[in-house]
């Protein structure tokens, strides 16, 4: 997406946003001296006192770090979009998206309790669905974001199954209380929370299988993909990994499970991610493959790949980061992201050059930069492993992948080819669209030269939330002596190197291998056909159209759960006897009788609305019997305007044909009339609690100072109940009222 | 329906349901009767206009379209219940003022209670009348 306007920003709407995160990540920063001593910050307040349920936040060194690099990014994206999207139309609602993320990302980092978690977990599903569908008319773009929804979300139930499970296992929803505990690993439940919060956890952070949304989620505008791919929303499944570690880590399922994910998930994402050739697809593989590596490195427990793991999470954000916005920087000044197209950028767009080179020597990984250290620690960690071997065989090829695609987004574009064939004439872009890639590159040089104050601030806090002890913590320097780590990184160096100069043949004999594999893409659309046809075939059986189908079934349900209850329970009835017996009601009940008849036998359809409104007065008969005038008044005034509408409807309709004997439906009568006169004669066979009755009697008067107790009930008692159905009869009133007036006939 | 008879016995008949409609609304809390006895008895007599005049003649004699009638009814029960609030008390608690009142006496009562009463009066009543005239104009 290109700019839209001659305008360079979008003044107070563009700038507000920006310092809100700014804002925010000073107070954070502010927290870092207190963190790094050792401290963690928690407060908290009551939200659901009977369920034990908190507004509880907390802040240790890995909410810290998270805290940081999302209002941190945050900051600079929205900068950037400022200028990005100068002078849209709709950039108000834009920076609303971007900001409320960036609130429900920092609420779900700082949640400490269970319940809470997933309030804003679901908040960040839903305010990215609504930013990578952003552009809004494009037909792609909206189906990657339901696409993004449906997985995100579907992943998201299965963690609300699996936060409710853990909440029971551990008799308490507080994340801080179920970690000083410590006793999930042997409780019987374990397998479930496990499988569960896996499955929320990794559809969040794209792991293979359900990877496809994320390449997808790439229609979004780039800043977007920034902030989403960079340091937040896929990184929240990779946060709710670390935030459990403490508490699930070290059993097998827990290890095999994301070791295994996350090596086929790296390696198979660094092979899709060279194979691209649209730059922002090939970064997005790569986010795969940082993803990947995450959830490798969360699979261990020493203390190397605990600090690999916070280093490598600092690195990937800010390298990705800056490498999404000068790729967008290049879109915008030459209007295409194709590889084979671009060539030349360094002279005209100098500065965006040159944070492209130093975030791609970050994430090559190469000396001085702080991803030379991050992979030398993710080396020692995988050395650590359980694993060593396949850890560390996938992590060297990964990350060499990951050296020569880095060639490809960075070094190709900007210093290689002639800016000769270009859609436009390159030009540097704003202050606004440099910043973010010049901060975050030269960030990510100065932290690998001098590490020292990254490792105190952020790094050690992080090891020590995650593994409960500051001491845990590895080093972090450029120069660990000559060891195996150094030895791996020199294999990935040239392995890297050998890729970068073949890559173009590798590329088509991956896009050839690559193309064979399932693609689950299409299997998904094939999934979503596949549903609505079902729905479709099914609301053709159900909703068949015919009045007397609805009927049938509606009635034949009720007889049926009404006589299988009977059945499975037994019926209790009261003795038969005549005493008691008197005319008055017996005449009434003949009067009834009398009215259904008529209906079965006539063929004026006058005839057979008086019919029906004989049997409902006769009903009104009946109440005023035993005494509830109210009632009896009620049913005759309702009785008579029932009469008056099904006369104004049904007297349009031609004469009804002759009676015939109809078996279905005259099973179904029998079968509603006889259940219901069961049930209500077992009902008069129970002894009557009359505790309700009795207590509405005795308050009635002195405390709602009404002696009709009916009217009480309704309007005082129970007003709710009564408030919800004059709801439903206004509500059915302007329902009748759109369909008639949409029909054909007499307009007024 | 073109009679005569009922035509004319209806314009007695009309205000008559309407005034027995507001006595059974306003004994309601004490002798049978309430807000959904008096909306629909007070609907039967616009549903009688209807049929011997017209729906046209029937929505000029209510002067709001009844579908209105019904919300506004819908909003005063909401603000009913809302009372409360100014209280502290729970949504819907029933509040009350005695004018007038002697010792041991009620005076004359008046409540949130009733206003409920007379919002559930109004729903009944306009959504009948909604029903009954869009019928029989559109069918």
């Amino acid at each position: 997406m290109a700019p839209v306007s001659d305008k360079t920003n979008n003044g107070l709407i563009g700038i507000l946003p920006v310092l809100l995160a700014a804002a925010l990540f000073a107070f954070f920063a502010a927290q870092i001296p207190a963190i790094a001593a050792g401290e963690v910050l928690r407060w908290s307040m009551p939200w659901f006192p009977s369920q034990g349920i908190e507004l509880a936040f907390l802040l240790d060194g890995l909410s810290l770090t998270f805290a940081l690099l999302i209002s941190g990014i945050g900051t600079l994206v929205l900068l950037y979009s400022d200028s990005y999207l100068a002078g849209h139309p709709q950039y108000a609602r834009f920076a609303l998206f971007l900001t409320s993320f960036l609130l429900a990302m920092l609420g779900l980092v700082l949640a400490d309790d269970l319940i809470l978690l997933f309030v804003f977990w679901e908040l960040t599903t839903l305010t990215s669905y609504l930013l990578i569908g952003f552009s809004h008319e494009a037909e792609k773009s909206r189906r990657n974001a339901l696409q993004a929804l449906f997985v995100t979300g579907a992943g998201g139930l299965a963690f609300l199954a699996g936060l409710i499970l853990m909440g029971f296992a551990a008799g308490s929803t507080s994340i801080s209380e179920i970690i000083a505990a410590d006793e999930l690993r042997d409780h019987a439940a374990y397998t479930g929370i496990l499988v569960l919060v896996f499955a929320g956890a990794l559809t969040k952070s794209a792991q293979v299988p359900v990877h496809f949304w994320l390449p997808n989620a790439m229609a979004a505008p780039t800043p977007v993909s920034a902030f989403l791919h960079s340091a937040t929303m896929v990184k929240a499944g990779i946060y709710l990994l670390a935030r459990m570690h403490p508490a699930l880590s070290g059993t097998p399922g827990w290890i095999w499970t994301l070791t295994i994910l996350g090596a086929a998930t790296a390696v198979f994402a660094s092979l899709q991610s060279l194979r691209q050739t649209d730059l922002k697809q090939a970064l997005a593989y790569t986010t795969l493959m940082a993803l990947g590596t995450l959830t490798l490195l969360l699979g261990q427990d020493s203390g190397y790949a605990m600090t690999a793991f916070a280093t490598f999470l600092i690195v990937h954000s800010l390298y990705k980061a800056a490498l999404f916005l000068v790729v967008g920087n290049i879109d915008a000044a030459t209007g295409t992201r194709e590889v084979a197209q671009l060539g030349g950028l360094g002279r005209s767009m100098t500065l965006t050059a040159g944070a492209a080179a130093l975030a791609a020597l970050s994430m090559a990984g190469a000396p001085p930069f702080l991803g030379f250290i991050g992979k030398e620690l993710k080396y020692a960690g995988a050395l650590a492993a359980d694993a060593p071997v396949l850890v560390a065989g996938a992590l060297v090829l990964a990350n060499a992948l990951m050296f020569a695609v880095a060639g490809v987004v960075a070094l190709r574009p900007f210093w290689l080819g002639s800016a000769a064939d270009l859609p436009r004439a390159p030009k540097e872009r704003s202050w606004r669209m440099l910043a973010g890639p010049v901060v975050l590159g030269v960030a990510g040089t100065l932290f690998g030269i001098f590490p020292g104050p990254l490792q105190q601030a952020l790094v050690t806090p992080t090891v020590a939330a995650l593994t409960g002890d500051a001491a845990n913590a590895a080093e972090l320097t450029l120069w660990h002596g000559v060891n195996l780590p150094l030895l791996l990184s020199l294999a990935t160096f040239a392995l890297g190197l050998a890729l970068y100069a073949g890559h173009r043949p590798l590329r088509a004999g991956l896009a050839h291998t690559l193309g064979m594999l399932p693609d689950l893409d299409r299997g998904w659309d094939r999934f979503l056909d596949g549903l609505k046809g079902f729905a479709e075939w099914q609301a053709a059986r159900i909703q068949s159209g015919k009045l007397s189908f609805y009927l049938a079934a509606t009635f034949g349900t009720v007889a049926g759960a009404l006589l299988v209850t009977m059945l499975a329970r037994g019926l209790p009835l009261p003795a038969f006897t005549l005493d008691g017996f008197s005319w008055a009601p017996a005449a009434v009940a003949a009067l009834m009788l009398a009215g259904g008849v008529l209906v079965l036998l006539t063929r004026s359809r006058i005839t057979a609305i008086a019919g029906l409104g004989t049997s409902g007065i006769a009903i009104s008969l009946v109440f005023l019997i035993y005494g509830a005038p109210d009632v009896a008044i009620t049913q005759l005034l309702v009785e008579t305007l029932v009469v008056v509408l099904v006369a104004v409807a049904l007297l349009k309709l031609p004469r009804l044909p002759a009676p015939r004997f109809r078996p279905g439906a005259a099973v179904i009568s029998v079968a509603v009339g006889a259940s219901v006169s069961l049930m209500l004669l077992s009902v008069l066979g129970q002894p009557l609690d009359l505790s309700l009755t009795s207590y509405f009697e005795a308050a009635s008067y002195p405390d709602a100072h009404g002696r009709n107790i009916v009217n009480v009930i309704l309007v005082d008692f129970r007003a709710i109940d009564t408030f919800g159905e004059i709801a439903v009869v206004a509500i059915a009133a302007l329902s009748a009222l759109a369909l008639l007036r949409g029909t054909k006939g007499r307009t007024r | 329906m073109n009679s005569l008879i009922l035509s004319v016995a209806t314009r007695y008949l009309t205000g008559l349901l309407l005034v027995f409609s507001i006595y059974l609304l306003l004994r309601g809390h004490n002798e049978p009767g309430g807000g959904f006895i008096g909306g629909l008895t007070g609907a039967t007599g616009f549903i009688l206009q209807a049929m011997a005049n017209g729906t046209d003649r029937a929505r000029e004699a209510l002067r709001l379209p009844p579908e209105v009638l019904a919300m506004l009814g819908l909003g005063a029960a909401l603000l009913a219940g809302l009372m409360s609030a100014l209280t502290g008390d729970a949504f819907l608690t029933g509040q009350w003022l005695f004018l007038g009142a002697e010792d041991g006496g009620k005076g004359l009562p008046l409540s949130s209670v009733l206003v409920f009463d007379i919002g559930v009066y109004l729903v009944v009543f306009g959504a009948v009348l909604t029903l009954v005239f869009e019928m029989e104009e559109h069918i």
